[in-house]
């Protein structure tokens, strides 16, 4: 095969293939075919580049130009172009807000440049269906290093890395590992937690897709250290690519001698099976991830004893996070006191986020912990949508809290984001607007709770659903101020004696809120009002004669026929008949239909 | 290619099982479990019955762990399901509202075939591609992102004539 003299990385994460990747990929294949140049260039499916606002997205090489929100005919352009010519396409590059457009923006954009890729190292640089590549990009050789120390002094380097679990509780990781080699057992389990289930966090699944065998050798030097024998990935069924890629690595693997007897002469044997979940959030929890690998129902148990003394099938188990896994490889390799460059004293290293919301860059970013969230938002994401106000960030899901904006100078580290009420959590991170209703939000996060709440405890079982049922009275425009009153002892309650940690972390969201936007809850209470009109019950459609040129457009698209009005004349809307869907803001040109809140009263019908 | 039988399905099940070595095997449950339902679209009575026979694990177990995973269905979907996701950052980039219209132009209730078995709407918790919010996942294969409500009767079009 002649040397190939360009390639195109090509991102195959899972926003950029639901913008279409797949038909730029064959296009680039087809036209380089057309001129005979299938040989002399490749191109390489990568994981995530995390740049997931601009995609589809491909970059260039040797010259490392990037073009973004790719089609078919960029590709046939940039092949002819670009390839042939060598004249790059200015029209596919990313627009600086300046107006600029750059061709290498991994030098240039501050998205880029701010992060630090430890995790995330491999995304979009590698193929993750080749094992030689990861070999390439020194892959296994933090392996075969640590199979070449005593299983303490691994530990040990991983605990003065000051390597805390990605997950979202923090616990260190060297601890847990010296914990689980210290228990006497012929028979010894590694577990990797890739049930994602909080909503908004797609990093576990991004690195499984992108960089599967790093999690893969994080998994087997654990192994090593505690004297593991065998390896369990679980992985939600949601990500069948995520599965589809970490079996194809595990069959490299298991090839290379890098999974089973006798690795690397080492006397030490080790091997990974996968588990695949069933659509169940609680099984994120460690108990009921175990249990749910048993073949049982995912309910949590009474913690201690832990899973490094009784675990899977009652044997020792370190269970860690994908993120956490992805880390050991580099600190093996570089050493616990280069990872301590990053990060800071109590949170060394970084932590890969998932930035979604009202921001203008979405994706996935990685970034030194002690990062302010000013940063992350605005220098990072670029700022709010539309240049709207940020109103608060949520961070770790269901079990998190909104940081109000007036924090938004906190570093983002364990310690300081626990102090605000929210937590650090897996690592989504969701930006939102003034648009966004606190009341709203706090209520979203309990329906998820109450449906996912396994049933086992009290607290959390009829707890979660009476918060809710007083949240829906408050959104209904029933609530009273002793609702308020009661909503948060009720929190309290379920926060102090939930079973687990679904249901111990699950009043988060409304605690934090009613600490931050109390009179948000107020205004929704007192004077019937929703000041981001996001509660139906609360608002009130209205047109705008003034704007109104009778267009007729809201009344085609209105689903229950309540906008009146003739051609070229001012429209109205019938208040009793309609369900507020926003449709009809939608479609309006002229911009004369706004919503208002409290309700309009609605005119009794008069037989 | 004409549709598998009942039985020929039954029989890939089962040598599903020998050839694992999954018999008698309750830990593997779950896994026997994915396959059954990629093979029949939905769990079967009948077919419960016959993984409780070859795993050794009681119906009554089986059922607890079935109505437990979302994942999991005793009822038969549609040929298509169409999976609207509701995790936060398609929530607050207006999911529900796409959901509504899915069930809406399709006239059925969540999680319930149309008469012509043609689709069902399920409701799911986040699809990991935050970044394309609002989401829809057709099929688990085909993406929909940045969604509004009027793409809505296209994308159902588009199966409908695939049939």
């Amino acid at each position: 095969m002649p040397l190939a003299t360009n390639t195109i990385l090509i991102c195959a994460g899972g926003a950029c293939i639901s913008a279409g990747e797949k038909s730029v990929k064959n296009v680039f294949e087809e036209e380089l075919k057309r001129y005979g140049l299938n040989e002399l260039v490749r191109v390489i499916e990568t994981g995530c580049m995390g740049a997931c606002t601009l995609g589809p997205i491909a970059v260039v090489y040797p010259e490392g130009v990037f073009y973004q929100k790719l089609t078919p005919e960029a590709a046939r352009e940039i092949v002819e172009e670009h390839v042939l010519k060598g004249r790059i396409v200015e029209k596919y590059l990313y627009q600086a807000p300046i107006g600029r457009p750059v061709p290498r923006v991994f030098e240039e954009i501050p998205f880029f440049k701010k992060q630090v890729r430890i995790v995330t190292r491999n995304l979009g640089v590698i193929d993750p269906t080749k094992i030689e590549e990861y070999i390439a990009r020194d892959g296994y050789f933090a392996l075969a290093k640590a199979l070449k120390m005593k299983p303490e002094e691994v530990i040990r380097e991983i605990k003065e890395s000051g390597l805390r679990g990605r997950g979202g509780a923090g616990f260190p990781t060297g601890l847990k590992w010296e914990l689980a080699a210290k228990q006497k057992s012929e028979r010894k389990f590694v577990v990797c937690n890739a049930d994602e289930g909080d909503p908004g966090a797609f990093m576990d699944r991004s690195v499984l897709e992108g960089d599967p065998h790093a999690v893969l050798e994080g998994m087997i030097i654990a192994g090593y250290a505690i004297g593991a024998q065998k390896g369990y990935v679980y992985v939600r069924a949601e990500y069948p690519l995520a599965i589809e890629r970490l079996s194809i690595a595990i069959e490299q693997a298991r090839e290379y001698g890098f999974l089973g007897e006798n690795i690397f002469d080492s006397g030490f044997s080790f091997d990974v099976e996968i588990r695949i979940g069933a659509g169940a959030f609680v099984c994120g929890e460690e108990t009921a991830l175990m249990a749910s690998i048993e073949g049982e129902r995912g309910q949590p148990r009474v913690k201690p004893p832990y899973p490094v003394e009784r675990g899977l099938w009652g044997y020792p188990t370190v269970i860690n996070n994908v993120e956490t896994f992805a880390n050991v490889p580099w600190i093996i390799r570089n050493g616990a006191k280069e990872f301590r460059k990053y990060g800071t004293e109590t949170s060394p290293g970084t932590k890969v986020f998932a930035l979604a919301g009202k921001v203008k860059n979405t994706g996935l970013v990685e970034v030194p912990m002690g990062i302010t969230l000013r940063e992350l938002i605005y220098e990072i994401g670029g700022g709010i949508v539309g240049d709207k106000k940020l109103k608060a960030v949520q961070t770790g899901g269901p079990s998190g809290g909104c940081i109000p904006a007036e924090y938004i100078d906190v570093p983002v580290d364990f310690e300081s984001l626990q102090k605000l009420g929210a937590i650090m959590g897996s690592g989504g991170m969701i930006v939102m607007d003034e648009d966004d209703c606190m009341v709203d939000v706090a209520k979203f996060f309990l329906q998820f709770t109450v449906d996912e709440s396994c049933g086992k405890c009290t607290p959390c079982r009829e707890g979660t659903k009476k918060m809710l049922e007083i949240l829906e009275k408050i959104t209904a425009g029933e609530g009273t101020e002793e609702d308020l009153v009661e909503l948060e002892k009720l929190a309290n309650v379920v926060k102090d004696t939930s079973l687990c940690g679904l249901g111990q972390t699950a009043p988060n969201p409304v605690l934090s809120t009613l600490r931050y936007f109390r009179e948000e809850y107020l205004a929704h209470v007192l004077e019937k009002k929703c000041p981001s009109k996001k509660c139906k019950a609360l608002i009130s459609y209205v047109i705008d004669p003034s704007k109104c040129v009778g267009c007729t457009a809201c009344a085609k698209v209105c689903p229950v026929q309540c906008i009146a009005g003739e051609v070229r004349k001012v429209h109205t809307i019938n208040q009793a008949e309609c369900v507020r869907c926003g449709s009809c803001i939608e479609v309006c040109r002229f911009g004369a239909i706004s919503k208002v809140t409290p309700a309009l009263p609605v005119e009794e019908v008069v037989s | 290619m004409l549709a598998k039988t009942k039985e020929e399905l039954l029989k890939e099940l089962e040598e599903y099982i020998e050839n694992h070595g999954y018999d008698g095997k309750g830990d593997v449950l779950i896994q026997v479990l994915h396959k059954a339902q990629e093979l029949f679209g939905y769990l079967p009575a009948d077919v419960l019955e016959l993984i409780s026979d070859r795993l050794n694990v009681p119906l009554s177990k089986i059922y607890g762990v079935v109505t437990f995973y979302n994942f999991f269905s005793t009822r038969p979907k549609g040929k298509h399901q169409i999976k609207v996701c509701l995790g936060t950052a398609c929530y607050v980039k207006g999911a529900d509202r796409i959901l509504e219209r899915f069930l809406e132009e399709l006239k059925v209730g969540l999680d319930e075939p149309t008469s012509d078995g043609l689709f069902s709407v399920h409701a799911v918790r986040c699809l990991g591609a935050c970044s394309m919010a609002p989401v829809v996942m057709v099929d688990d294969k085909d993406f929909y992102g940045r969604l509004t409500p009027d793409v809505v009767p296209r994308i159902i079009s588009k199966y409908r004539r695939e049939g």
